[in-house]
């Protein structure tokens, strides 16, 4: 009944822009071996079984679920985290408006909704309402009722379009009669 | 010079970023399963397979022996039991000696990994003697069924209660109309995006230490001391930040008090966190309940009496169940006037996950009840349904029936406004078959009157301390559970020392470190947290007034703090910054701290059972739903829900939207898809341990929000700000079953309200049925002869009449 101990693997990858290598048991998740092995504790789980989006990062700037990722898997690819997403102590546009709107509540979940967002904005620099809606889609919340993360969203679109806007009045005062 | 405007808020009400936004945003926040310790064991629990059995035998001796473990307890080695309330201390850490519902933990393991302490769970063998299960309200009162506790009001009702508020029979014999109705609402669980965590390490110094992803660090600490029989001065706890709480991480769980012991027992620091299926197990979610209500009205509307009946299933354990069941029969009141009322409730033992806090803590269910029959009442009386209610609101500075005392409500402006804005005159009644909108309102607590254990202390403390930097700390036992209340402290500071709310240092949920708050639960946290924090900001701001009123040779009255500076309010330019102010106050009175508490006024009502329900404050929303019902599948789809709510006074209207709408988020979720299903032998296997199966709102469900905020300030509240982190919630359910039946004439009398019991509603109105789904009929019980209260109406002080002595 005994576990035989498998020999670590070694891969080498990019890991936030940066070359790393990392050795680990082979059967380990990105996910165990983000956090466990890499001590990057940014990336989260909800469920460890691909339900909630909870553990998004980016592979090759596309979003997967690192929990139904084997590490081994990561060779040679370009990985990036949440730790990845501020340029320096420059915050990403998302993160600031995540920030000012409230997008973060308990801020377990905002990792993952921060890279499906980067990656969405991305591909489409103006996103409709019903497009983030489907982008987000595998992404759980149990905080925000979603709306804030939207908002957010769109503002950080508008900014990252070069347009200099403020939050609209009704996400933060409320509908006004 | 410009006279400074004093009464100008420069924090309160204005949309500043959390304190721990930056943290959240970039992943750095430490959430309990960050932790990682030099040495670190992992610890698996391992479960009961069984409903309800005895424990006949335990061997744990080939899990010893597995290479890597490095400890395994069982239930002696944790016996003393242990529970959230005093009157129902009915859990064990680990099972002694029967187990009581299917995931109840019998055996821990701590090992060198978590792989491991897996394996090593496969070697523990456990013999168990089955019993009959329990898997229902009806099965529970079945008087040949196995008992699941030994306590308790009779064979598996855990409590009875019945209060009775002036002659209800009167009321009923001078109404127009009375109407009967029976509901249910179906349980449903938190589901926090974080799973319980908990590490444990026995500190060098030989006392224990336990981060937790608690929402009551203060019980845990009580809990752990009680259980490892510990000075409490020997245990720390702290709360890490809560990835997620609504109330599921409120009690003080077995994992916790586990590792604990475990890193006694091996001197290692132990680390458990829960398996999303474990967290479905550990649960304490939304009690199901069934419920009859009878109420009498006039031909206006006006409630003439009200009789509440609530049977709660309570799963295996008192978790906070007594107070549940009084929650179920407590807010009737304080909507609309209700001169007599009568509750009736009981809870019973099942053998399924215990139920206990889920955000409205016991009150979305008969808020479903009573806004849905209210529906049912106007229909009948041919009055509009949001009018009727308009008409009859509970009046401001008001003792209710049940001795509530009601300060402000701005209920009718949230009406006012969200019909005038949803534009609901010209739709309701109005639109195309399939299409309909639905009102409900409702109303919660700011903060429970009582604390959880007897004790005449403050509920909430706080403890500042400044230094010569113009450094400010402030220290409060309370845990940001993401409604951000680490950041309502540093507003309310930062506003009555005129500094920023970024300057100040924020230290919390610490027991070692932070004075006693009673935890993330119960709405109280802005209200009680706020005014302690007040009181100690006010009195360093007037440590610091006399020492720069002496400087500036001015009255102390006259000094004035705003912008980091501290300033003759006659003459700004006369001051100093607020860090040399801090260095004249230090100089003249030595290191500068203080402190502030909160304690709840005295409720008016002195029965018994009249600990649950009083508040400092209620809030108040109304909300208005869209629905759109296809009648060929019974799928609903809910357009939008316009929602104003009472919120006194917003301390940060940001962050009050975001509750607005994650609340109304949760509504949804609870009223058309969220259930804690079991199946299989006698319906106690959960059906859902899995977020895929356990179907809850994706952004591809949740609807369009537009959140109204009324502003009426409470005179018990800190700057006025009342509570919204569980109000918003309770509106939704009965205002979409309310829109359903606009939109397609049937009562969904059940939540959730899914698409099959919409068909089969609508089916049974085709062929010429009831077109309603929902139970028919409440359990026929003996109830205890009723605590008799006269209301403040007949001239009633509160207490109850004495009980007749009956001679047999």
């Amino acid at each position: 009944m005994t576990r035989t101990k498998s020999q670590k693997a070694l891969i080498r990858f990019t890991l936030n822009g940066e070359p790393s290598e990392v050795a680990f048991a082979p059967h380990k998740t990105l996910l165990e071996v983000l956090r466990e092995d890499l001590g990057l504790t940014g990336t989260k789980h909800g469920c460890e079984l691909g339900e909630c989006g909870t553990c998004t990062v980016l592979i090759d700037g596309q979003p997967i679920l690192s929990c139904l990722f084997l590490g081994l898997d990561a060779e040679d690819r370009e990985v990036t985290t949440i730790e990845g997403m501020a340029e320096g102590g420059k915050l990403h546009p998302l993160q600031d408006t995540f920030a000012d709107l409230g997008a973060a509540q308990c801020g377990y979940c905002t990792p993952g909704f921060l890279l499906v967002a980067k990656e969405l904005l991305e591909k489409n620099p103006s996103p409709s309402r019903n497009e983030i809606q489907e982008a987000l889609a595998g992404n759980l919340c149990r905080c925000t009722g979603y709306i804030k993360i939207y908002e957010a969203v769109e503002l950080a679109a508008a900014r990252m379009r070069g347009e200099e806007v403020e939050p609209p009045r009704e996400s933060i005062y409320g509908f006004e009669v | 010079m410009k006279k400074n405007n004093s009464n100008e808020k420069k924090v309160i009400g204005k949309p500043f970023r959390k304190v721990d936004a930056r943290a959240k945003c970039t992943g750095q926040t430490k959430f309990a399963d960050d932790i990682v310790l030099p040495r670190m064991l992992f610890c698996k629990m391992l479960r009961s397979p069984m409903p309800h059995a005895l424990i006949k035998r335990i061997d744990i001796s080939k899990a010893l022996k597995l290479p890597g473990v490095v400890a395994v307890l069982t239930g002696r080695d944790l016996p003393i039991p242990y529970g959230i309330l005093p009157v129902s201390e009915d859990e064990h850490a680990l099972c002694i000696d029967k187990v009581r519902f299917i995931g109840d933990p019998v055996a821990a393991i701590a090992a060198v990994d978590e792989d491991t302490a897996f394996d090593a769970m496969d070697l523990i063998e456990v013999e168990y003697e089955r019993l009959d299960s329990i898997a229902s309200i009806e099965d529970a009162l079945r008087p040949d069924a196995s008992r699941i506790h030994e306590y308790g009001d009779g064979g598996n009702v855990h409590k009875k209660v019945s209060l009775e508020f002036g002659d209800i029979e009167a009321g009923f014999a001078d109404a127009d109309l009375v109407r009967e109705d029976v509901f249910f609402y179906e349980g449903n669980t938190h589901l926090p995006l974080e799973q319980h965590s908990a590490v444990a390490i026995l500190d060098p110094d030989d006392k224990l230490t336990l981060w937790s992803s608690t929402q009551t660090p203060h019980y845990v600490h009580r809990a752990l001391a009680k259980v490892l029989e510990m000075p409490a001065t020997h245990i720390r706890v702290i709360a890490t930040p809560n990835g997620g709480g609504f109330g599921g991480k409120s009690d003080p769980f077995n994992h916790e008090i586990v590792v604990a012991k475990l890193a006694m027992v091996t001197g290692r620091p132990v680390k458990i966190t829960l398996t999303r299926e474990e967290v479905f197990y550990c649960h304490r979610g939304r009690h199901p309940v069934l419920m009859w209500v009878k109420t009498g009205a006039k031909k206006d509307g006006a409630i003439t009496a009200m009789h509440f009946r609530s049977f709660l299933d309570g799963g295996a354990y008192g978790s906070y169940g007594v107070a549940s069941t009084f929650y179920t029969g407590a807010l009737q009141t304080v909507t609309y006037e209700v001169p007599r009322y009568k509750f009736e409730g009981l809870r019973v033992f099942t053998n399924k996950p215990p139920c206990g806090p889920k955000r409205g803590h016991g009150t979305p269910q008969p808020r479903f009840a009573l806004e849905a029959q209210i529906d049912k009442i106007a229909e009948e009386l041919g009055l509009d349904p949001v009018e009727m209610r308009r008409q009859h609101l509970v009046k401001p500075n008001t003792i209710t029936a049940n001795y509530l005392r009601v300060g402000s409500i701005g209920l009718g402006e949230c009406i006012d406004k969200i019909v005038a804005a949803s534009d609901w005159k010209n739709q309701y009644r109005k639109l195309p078959y399939g299409k309909g909108v639905g009102f409900a309102c409702s109303s919660y607590i700011c903060g429970a009157g009582l604390p959880i254990y007897w004790n005449n202390m403050p509920h909430s403390g706080v403890q500042l301390r400044l230094d010569r930097q113009g450094g400010v700390c402030v220290m409060c036992g309370s845990i940001d559970i993401g409604q951000g209340s680490d950041s309502i402290l540093a507003y309310i500071v930062a506003e009555v020392l005129g500094i920023d709310p970024f300057d100040i240092r924020v230290i919390t949920a610490d027991t070692d470190l932070t004075p006693v708050d009673l935890g993330s639960y119960s709405s109280r946290v802005t209200l009680m947290t706020g005014h302690a924090a007040l009181q100690a900001a006010e009195r360093a701001r007037e440590l610091l007034a006399k020492a720069a009123a002496e400087k500036l040779d001015v009255p102390t009255e006259c000094i004035s703090f705003s912008d980091r500076r501290v300033f003759d309010v006659e003459d700004a330019e006369r001051g100093m910054t607020f860090a040399e102010a801090v260095q004249l106050a230090e100089s003249k009175f030595g290191t500068i701290g203080t402190v502030g508490s909160y304690t709840p006024p005295r409720s008016p009502g002195k029965y018994k059972g009249a600990g649950v329900g009083p508040s400092p404050a209620y809030s108040y929303s109304a909300a208005v739903a869209e629905v759109d019902v296809d009648p060929e599948t019974g799928i609903v789809i809910v357009e939008r829900v316009w929602i104003a709510h009472d919120i006194g006074q917003s301390i940060n209207p940001a962050l009050v939207m975001g509750q607005v709408e994650g609340g109304v988020y949760m509504g949804l979720g609870e009223v058309l898809m969220e259930e804690m299903a079991y199946r299989g032998n006698r319906n106690v296997v959960h059906k859902f341990p899995s977020m895929l199966e356990y179907k809850s709102p994706t952004t591809l469900e949740m609807c369009d929000v537009k959140t109204i905020l009324v502003e009426d300030p409470d005179p018990n509240g800190p700057f006025g700000a009342k509570e919204v982190g569980q109000g918003p919630l309770l509106p939704v359910p009965p205002a979409v079953v309310n829109a359903i039946y606009d939109a397609v004439g049937v009562r969904i009398d059940e939540v959730p309200a899914t698409p099959e019991k919409v068909l089969a509603a609508l089916r049974a109105k085709a062929q010429g049925k009831d077109g309603r789904f929902g139970p028919k009929s409440v359990p026929d019980v003996e109830w205890p002869e009723p605590i008799r209260v006269p209301t403040p109406a007949e001239g009633g002080d509160g207490k109850e009449l004495p009980r007749v002595a009956v001679h047999s």
